[in-house]
Parts: C-alpha cells; structure tokens; sequence
C-alpha cells in the first residue's frame, strides 16, 4: 500500500460550515474562515481562489453554506474540495441592510464560538438559521440580527432576561434594564446607571429572546430603534472587544 | 544578528508583505553584492515615487500631477463613469481597450468586518462629480466577489435617485473555456444575465401567413 497516500487520506476530513470571512493570501489565494458544526472555527487555506478560472471562488464567499474537503497540515489546513450547499450570500448582497446586519453575525458568530468550544453545534444551528431568515426577507434584517444577537448570547451562556428582575426574580413586566446585571430590574432593586426604556420596548426584547416574530413585526420604529441600542449595549458589555462591523449596520 | 547598517536594511526588507526574515536576508546581501549604481536607481526609485506620485483629484487614480493622465485626455469621453475598487483595476481596463471614458477609484469595497463602510470610500466624491451634466452613464465595475457586489447594490442605492443610467459589469463565462466545467454561481449569473443576440428582428412565426391587407389595430 501507498504510505503517503495513506497518511494523506487519514489527514483529510469532510465537514459543512458556513464562511465567515476570508482574508487575501499571496498572489491568488485567500484564507478561509469556516465555522464547522463539527470542528469549529476552522481557517483553511484555499489556492488560487481569486482568480477567474477558479471554480471554488463562488462557493468560499462569507455567508454561503458549503460541503468542504479539508486537509490538515501544520499550521494551516488546505480546502481542496468544496460543494455550494445554501447560497445565503447570493440573496444578502442584493440587499444591503441584510449585508450590513449578516456581516455583524458573521463577526459575533466568529467571536463567540472562537472561545467556547461546548455551544458550537447550537451556534451553528442560530446562525443558519437567522442567514436563512436574512436571505429570505420578510423581517426587517435589523430586528433579525437583534434577535440572533440576544439568542446567541443566551447559547454562549449570558442569557438576559426581559420578563424577570434580574436580582430578585419577581415576575415583571419592569420599566427599567441594566447591562451588567443582564437584563430588566424591578423598581426596589434598581441600581443607579440603569435605563427606563418605554414599556413596548421591553416587550419587544422579550420577543425577540424568544423569536415571537408577530410581535416584533408589529413593533414600532421607536421600541425597535431602543431594543437596537440596548441589544448592542449587551452585546459589548460580555464581548468586551468592539464589534466593527455593527456601527456599519443600516436600521430602517 | 548583523552589523548595524546590514541589520537595518533586512529589518526594513522584512517588513515589505511577503517576505519573511530568510527573503530578507537574502535580498539585502543581493544588493550588498549587487553593482553601486543598479542600487543607487533602486533607491532613487523608491524615494520619487514617495515623493512625486498622489492620488489624482478627480478620480483618486495614482498620479504624478494634481490629475492623472486619464482625467486629462481629452480625447476621452466625458458621458461614462467607470466606477472600480483600485487602480490597479484601471489598468486592467485599460488593458482590454474596450473603454474610453472616465474612470472613479473608490479606494477599496464595503467590508464591514473590516471596519470599512462608504465613509471611508470615495463615495461622496463621485457623487459630487455627477453634478456634471455631461454624464450620462456610471458603469459599476467592482470585484465580482461578495464585497464588490455589496458595494456595488450600495452604489446602485445611492445613486439612482440622480436619474443617470447605471449598469454593472457582466458576469459569466470565461472565453476559450467549456461549459461543463462552470461552477454553480457563475454558471446561474450567466442564464440570468443572458442577453438577446436578435433585438430587432421579429419572432419568426412557424407557419408563414399572408401579411393582412390592412394595418392590425392593437386589440388591448
């Protein structure tokens, strides 16, 4: 038997993910960020992409779901084979609100699974989920990425709550949010530094932790425009480092 | 470690993108080798390229002059725009010499996990360049890649409320290539894109008839 082609085949593997991001390498080739349901963060190399001729160019774009042959090397992997099998991004660049919010996904997805290696099945699944929703239209993408942002939280274990003080547990609904605490707070324990966002919009977060689409499509501009702000505010306090491309996102 | 002034020219080697510590080592005894004179261009060549070469005023391509040698030609047409990433695209454009307008570099696509959006493109400038009466046309000649047609559906956002035409480059296959060997993408943007090669001759009728006397009143 052939050792080395042996030693090659041990080494490969197959696995779907979604790309994240690339990076440009060299003269025609570009690094691939995938997020494997299997493996995780995975960074592949894939040779000559950015040429003309090359037909794995399309399919190793962010957003797109593939079906990816990967070979382990030492440093870097090597993406030798790869199969379309959603293309999200095709339907997200003809759209640019849903651009700028499944980019801010893309980044937090990218973020959250990098450290944690447990939730990483259950993160694929949100995602996948909220790009399927995002390449489908029908919600406005700022309210889909809010929801998946608060979602993606409560999978990477900060899950905030809406509907119980956060200190005390008692049953709301509460006028007031604080951050750090994570989530809403009753009027007794209320710490200074806390906001009083208006009753609807806490509604509304409360919908979107829960995906409940008929309330959060009914919503108002306003209630929407202050769950963003808070949704953002959350997502900064537990991550720490800025997420870049969330400034970028156009709300309606 | 080397002697002051050796070391500091593989320092400075190593720090051009592609090349690692051993390149850099490699190329400074090259051009220690190397004859005085050959070196002496060399440098001179760096320098007056950081000296002299800007970006032109008008399109924001590499240029010697307040405006580079394009935005200068007059025998260049001043009703199209063609708006590209980089100027490296405009020289690939030149190449093709299947155009003879103006061009607009933006400087880069919209990459928001990079930090990039429309602020920091030429955006605003090519805007303000469309006041011009003469344009007639803008043709969107980003990358065919996920950045490029986001900037590209952006631009088309932006603009069409000015009322100018704007088309964006095909996309579809490669000349001197077979089909069977397309892939997915490109080969759907290539049927959605497909264009009419007979625009001005009528559908041909399988069964001819005799052309009716009188002139047939639209029946709508």
């Amino acid at each position: 038997m052939d050792v080395s082609r042996s030693s090659f085949a041990a080494k490969s593997y197959r696995t779907r993910g979604i790309v994240l991001r690339t990076h440009k390498l060299g003269e025609a080739d570009r690094i691939i960020t995938l997020l494997s349901p299997e493996f995780g963060v995975v960074r592949a190399v894939a040779k000559g992409v950015r040429r003309t001729s090359s037909k794995l160019g399309a399919t190793l774009e962010p957003f797109m779901e593939v079906d990816a042959q990967i070979v382990a090397g030492r440093s870097l992997h090597t993406i030798i084979q790869a199969q379309l099998r959603h293309p999200y991004g095709q339907a997200l660049v003809a759209d640019y609100p849903a651009y700028t919010a499944g980019a801010a996904m893309l980044e937090t997805a990218e973020r959250l699974t990098d450290a944690d290696a447990d939730s990483i099945a259950p993160q694929y699944r949100l995602l996948h989920g909220a790009l399927a929703t995002l390449a489908r239209g029908g919600h406005e993408p700022g309210t889909v990425l809010d929801s998946y942002l608060l979602r993606a939280l409560a999978s990477a274990g900060w899950a905030p709550s809406f509907t119980h003080c956060v200190r005390c547990g008692e049953v709301g609904p509460h006028g007031a949010v604080n951050i750090p605490l994570g989530g809403a707070v009753c009027h007794d324990c209320r710490p200074s530094g806390s906001s009083s966002p208006a009753p609807e919009t806490m509604a509304l977060l409360a919908a979107l932790l829960t995906g409940d689409w008929a309330i959060i499509d009914a919503a108002e501009p306003a209630a929407r425009a202050q769950a963003a702000t808070i949704t953002t505010n959350y997502l900064q306090w537990h991550l720490e480092r800025a997420v870049k491309s969330l400034k970028l996102v156009e709300r309606q | 470690m080397y002697e002051g002034a050796v070391q500091e020219l593989i320092d400075e080697l190593g720090r051009l993108p592609g090349i690692g510590p051993k390149s850099a080592q490699r190329i400074a005894f090259h051009i220690l080798e190397a004859d005085p004179q050959d070196m002496v261009r060399l440098a001179q060549a760096i320098s007056v390229v950081k000296e002299r070469v800007k970006y032109c005023t008008i399109c924001f391509n590499v240029s010697e002059s307040e405006t580079c040698t394009l935005c200068r030609d007059e025998r260049r047409s001043d009703e199209i725009i063609c708006v590209v990433e980089e100027s490296k695209d405009v020289v690939a454009i030149e190449r093709s010499r299947a155009f003879s307008g103006r061009y607009h570099v933006l400087g880069g696509a919209i990459n928001p996990i990079n930090g990039i959006g429309p602020e920091q493109l030429h955006v605003r400038e090519l805007i303000a360049r469309l006041g011009d009466e003469r344009i007639t046309e803008i043709i969107l000649a980003t990358d065919p890649n996920l950045e490029g047609e986001a900037t590209a559906t952006y631009l088309v956002r932006t603009l069409r409320p000015l009322g100018i035409k704007i088309s964006r480059l095909a996309s579809g296959l490669p000349v001197g290539g077979d089909l069977e060997y397309a892939d997915e993408v490109t080969l759907a943007r290539a049927i959605e894109g497909r264009r009419n090669t007979a625009p001005s001759a009528p559908a041909a009728p399988l069964v001819r008839t005799p052309l009716p006397a009188t002139e047939p009143t639209s029946s709508s």
